[in-house]
Parts: structure tokens; C-alpha cells; sequence
């Protein structure tokens, strides 16, 4: 079966600086499809998951959506585009200046017509699917790190996108919360055929959720294939990314540093 | 970059750079301006601006201005007394509150207070991804955030100028009239004289250009701030010694260019002695 992909990098470069952060990097996002996006901190991760809305222009290479060429549209016209993503963004970027319902409410006062009524109701629907019905009237100050996180995330789904990028979803939540968290990523996907772009760290998330993942590895990526594959991949680095084990050569400069 | 040549080319390099990455700005939000004018969804977003601007700075304005009235007619008196032009006290000291020390340090006034304000509140929405969230969600942070606190400063710069220049006024009779016991009739009589309506046009053109500038200056640095709350404060700092120095060059270039529409319309009028 041919798939067409909805979501495609071609040679997508970028830098920082000095700081080659993605190097030609190659990526198709299939739809109805969960992709897992795993590296060390500071690989790059989030600056993929920007560029896939155009939130960071690439220096060279071109990003598709639905086959249509968008990293060199005008912000006016991505605004448009954007509208079918739904981004949680790590820190939750939650805005400060309104309450918890209002975050949620607001791509929707700015997106649709609805009436208030069917707008505080979609609020209260999203915020229960996060677990937090009864913080509409909180501000983000007032919440915890990881109510934040699932505030943002109500926010990410409230126009119901085609698409959701989820920067470490599960990040500052205990264990029982990072399931509610996985297992609402899967129904999404599974009722209404969502497709999913997930940053984690979280090893017990990328065994519930993901049907493939891609390992960043110094502006590159060193795996990408079904779950499957993964557990079986032999290559050292992977492995020890998967498995939680530091190298000789990273576990050498902490001893240096202790015995000072 | 161990050649100076090299570094000074550099720096001149980003310095351009990031004039016209202002100027890019300031169109954005210009053509923002009129297009958001047009949908009245975007006029709620204004009042609270109003608001905050107005609230923040209406006393600190007050002040500002009475003591320079104060200080004008204090420093101005001996010279005029000397020559017995007393009676003209008001004259000097409310032509230049009128005119250039009113606009002018209400504008500075503004770009501590209000701009200063302006900096933080989205330089930290800029560096916990806020701004990125708006785009995100497909708002153009310009037409949402900067649009209002543009037209917000707009507005209200002259307005609070008016203030200033009130309270000026104020202090230039304190200190003549009442203090130093200046005829009050002959006093206001030649302020009446020489403070026309091109003087209090002169002034309004300033404060708006210098509102405008303030809030520009501000929302610009608040978006490109480095991160962290140290790359907030130093855009803080920089986006005031930026509007500072730029409400005095643009003062000097108003000032010439209102002086030749003044002679080309009127010729040249003398403040004493007609
Ligand atoms: N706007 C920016 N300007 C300059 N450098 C940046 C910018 N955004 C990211 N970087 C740099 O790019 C690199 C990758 O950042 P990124 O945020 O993608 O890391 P990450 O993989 O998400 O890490 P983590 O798991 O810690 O979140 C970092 O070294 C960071 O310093
Ligand atoms: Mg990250």
C-alpha cells in the first residue's frame, strides 16, 4: 500500500550559530499514525516539532503539509495551516494573563464563530478528558507544574486538529497521571484517527503509544522504524538510549568531577 | 574574532540587521493597524491597553510635569527680572512646557514606566514560548499583542502630555505669581500672546510620534529578547536608552520640519518685543 505521508521534511537544515542542530534531516509523518521523537536533551527535538508548523523557518530544505510546500509561506498564510495542528508546547506556554478556561476557550474565540455557551462547553469536555474539571477559574500561577501541562494540552485539542504535536506530554506528571496522559493519546488516535508527533523521554509512554519511532542524534536521525525494530535494534548508542545506561566515557567525566 | 576591523564589521552588520528587523516590525504592525481597525472583535482588546497605560502613569506624569514648571520659572526669573521682563515669566515657561519639555520628558516619563512594562510582560511571554503559542494557534502575536499597545500609547501619550503640560503651567505660576509676586493679569495676558495653536499642534505632533515610538520600541525588544529572566532585563534597559535617544533625534527632526512649514506659512515672528 502506498501511503502518502501528511507531514514531510526534505532536507531539512538548521542552525544556531555555530550549532548544527538538524543536518538534512529527512522525516515523513504518516496520518493515523503515532510517531515517537526520542534523543538526549539538547538534540534538537523541540526545534523539529517547530519546524513542522513553521514556528522556526528551516536554513535549507523544504516542509510539506498534505503535499503542499508551507516553510516558505507568509505567517498570514500559515495561520491557516496552523489551525489543523494542535501544539503542547514543553513549558505549556499557558497564558498567563487568563484563567485556565480562557487558555482553553481562546483558539476557539479565535477560530470559530461558536456561541459562548458551546464554547464553556467544549472547555469543561476538554479539561475532563485531562482529569482537571474545576480549574476553569484558576490562573496557571495557581496550578501545579504538571496541571499546567495537562491545561496546555486541553488547549492543544480544542479545535480538534488533524494533527498533535505533543512536546513531552508526560513530563512532571506521576505515573498513574502519565497513563491517563498515553492512553488519551491513543484514543485520540484510535476515535478520531488523530495523528500524533510525540517528544518524550519517558521509555514506558513509547512502549504504550508509538507505532514508530525516530531516535535524533546529532542533527540526524540514527533510528526510525516501528516499535518493534527498536527493541530489537543492535546498534550501542540506541540501546543504551532505550535502555537508560550511560557510557563509559560520560560516566569517566562524573567521576572526575566528584572526586575533585 | 581577533581582528578588531573584523569584529567592528560585525557588529555593524548585526546592528543593521536588527534596524531593519524594526522597521520589518513596524510595517507589520502598521499594515495591522488598519486591517484590525476594520473588525470590531479587535476593539475589546484595546480598553484594558487604555487602561493600564493611563492607570500606570497619570500621577508620575503630574509630578514630572509640575516640577518642571517649578524649576523653568525658578531658574528663568533673576535673568528676566533683571531685564524687566517679568511679566513675560509665562510666556517662557509655558511655551517651552508647550512645546518641548512637556512632549519630551512625558515621552521618557512613558518609556520607563509604560515601556518598561511593555518590555517584561512580552519578553516573558516571548521566552516561555507564549508568543510561539499564539502562532501556533494561528493569532498573529503583532495583530493580537502589539497592535492594541501601540494604538494604546498612541492615544494616550497626548492626552497624558495635556496633563503634563497642565501641571506645568501650574508650577511656572506658582513660583511667578505666587511666589514671586509677578502681576497675575500681564502674566497670562502674554502667555495668551505667544502660545498660539501651531505651539500646542507642535506639541500634540510630538507626543503622539513619541507615544508611537515608545510602544514600538518596547513590543520590538520584548519580542527579540534573549532568554531567561536576564535577557528580559537587559532588553528592559536597552529598549529604554533605544526610545530615549530616539525621541530626542526624532524631537530635533520634527522641530526643523515644523519650523520650516511655520516660515514658509508665517515668516518669522519674534516672541519679544512685537
Ligand atoms: N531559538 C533558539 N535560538 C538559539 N538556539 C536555540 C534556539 N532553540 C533551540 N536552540 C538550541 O538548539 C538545541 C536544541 O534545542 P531543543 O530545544 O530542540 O532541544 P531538545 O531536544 O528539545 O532538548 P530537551 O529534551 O532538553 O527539551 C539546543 O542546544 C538549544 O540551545
Ligand atoms: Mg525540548
Amino acid at each position: 500500500m502506498a501511503r502518502v505521508p501528511i507531514i514531510e521534511f526534505q532536507k531539512v537544515s538548521k542552525r544556531f550559530g555555530t550549532l548544527q542542530v538538524l543536518d538534512q534531516v529527512d522525516l515523513r509523518i504518516y496520518p493515523g499514525e503515532t510517531t515517537v521523537i526520542i534523543g538526549e536533551s539538547g538534540c534538537g527535538k523541540s526545534v523539529t516539532l517547530k519546524h513542522t508548523v513553521v514556528l522556526l523557518r528551516p536554513d535549507h530544505g523544504e516542509i510539506f503539509f498534505e503535499g503542499q510546500r508551507i516553510d516558505h509561506l507568509s505567517e498570514k498564510n500559515l495561520a491557516t495551516v496552523r489551525v489543523n495542528f494542535g501544539f503542547l508546547f514543553q513549558m505549556g506556554a499557558l497564558f498567563d494573563s487568563m484563567t485556565a478556561g480562557q487558555n482553553i476557550a481562546f483558539p476557539l474565540l479565535e477560530n470559530s464563530d461558536l456561541p459562548n455557551d458551546e464554547i464553556t462547553n467544549i472547555v469543561n469536555e476538554k479539561l475532563r478528558m485531562v482529569g482537571l474539571d474545576g480549574v476553569q477559574e484558576k490562573r496557571p500561577a495557581q496550578l501545579s507544574g504538571g496541571q499546567r501541562k495537562r491545561v496546555a494540552l486541553a488547549r492543544a485539542i480544542a479545535l480538534n486538529p488533524k494533527v498533535i504535536l505533543y512536546d513531552e506530554p508526560t513530563t512532571g506528571l506521576d505515573p498513574v497521571r502519565s497513563d491517563v496522559i498515553n492512553e488519551l493519546i491513543n484514543k485520540l488516535k484510535r476515535e478520531l484517527g488523530v495523528t500524533s508527533l510525540v517528544v518524550t523521554h519517558d521509555m514506558a509512554s513509547v512502549n504504550r503509544i508509538a507505532d514508530r519511532v525516530v531516535m535524533l542524534h546529532e542533527g540526524q536521525f540514527r533510528f526510525d522504524g516501528p516499535l518493534a525494530e527498536l527493541r530489537a535494534c543492535n546498534d550501542p548508542l540506541v540501546k543504551r538510549f532505550i535502555e537508560g545506561r550511560a557510557s563509559e566515557q560520560e560516566l569517566a567525566s562524573l567521576g572526575g568531577g566528584v572526586a575533585r | 574574532m581577533s581582528n578588531p576591523f573584523a569584529y567592528i564589521g560585525h557588529l555593524e552588520r548585526e546592528l543593521m540587521a536588527a534596524y531593519g528587523r524594526f522597521w520589518i516590525f513596524a510595517g507589520r504592525t502598521w499594515s495591522w493597524l488598519w486591517i484590525g481597525f476594520s473588525n470590531r472583535r479587535n476593539w475589546r482588546l484595546l480598553t484594558p491597553q487604555m487602561y493600564e497605560v493611563g492607570n500606570r502613569s497619570v500621577f508620575v506624569i503630574m509630578v514630572t510635569g509640575l516640577f518642571v514648571g517649578l524649576v523653568l520659572a525658578v531658574q528663568s526669573y533673576g535673568q528676566l527680572e533683571a531685564m524687566g521682563l517679568a511679566e513675560r515669566l509665562g510666556v517662557l515657561v509655558n511655551l517651552s512646557v508647550v512645546k518641548e519639555l512637556g512632549p519630551v520628558l512625558a515621552g521618557v516619563m512613558l518609556a520607563g514606566r509604560v515601556g518598561g512594562a511593555l518590555v517584561a510582560e512580552l519578553g516573558t511571554m516571548n521566552v516561555t514560548e507564549q508568543l510561539d503559542a499564539l502562532r501556533s494557534m494561528g493569532t498573529d502575536p503583532i495583530r493580537y499583542l502589539v497592535v492594541p499597545r501601540v494604538l494604546a500609547c498612541m492615544i494616550l501619550t497626548p492626552i497624558l502630555t495635556i496633563y503634563a503640560d497642565a501641571m506645568g503651567a501650574l508650577g511656572g505660576w506658582l513660583i511667578s505669581v505666587v511666589m514671586y509676586g509677578v502681576a497675575s493679569e500681564p502674566y497670562w495676558y502674554f502667555t495668551k500672546e505667544a502660545v498660539v495653536s501651531w505651539d500646542i499642534m507642535t506639541g500634540f505632533i510630538k507626543s503622539v510620534s513619541f507615544g508611537t515610538i515608545l510602544a514600538l520600541i518596547a513590543c520590538y525588544k520584548g519580542f527579540h529578547c534573549r532568554s531567561g529572566a536576564e535577557g528580559v532585563g537587559r532588553a528592559c534597559t536597552e529598549a529604554f536608552v533605544a526610545t530615549f535617544i530616539a525621541i530626542l533625534v526624532s524631537d530635533f527632526f520634527i522641530n526643523v520640519m515644523l519650523e520650516s512649514i511655520y516660515k514658509a506659512l508665517w515668516g518669522f515672528t519674534p516672541l519679544v518685543g512685537g
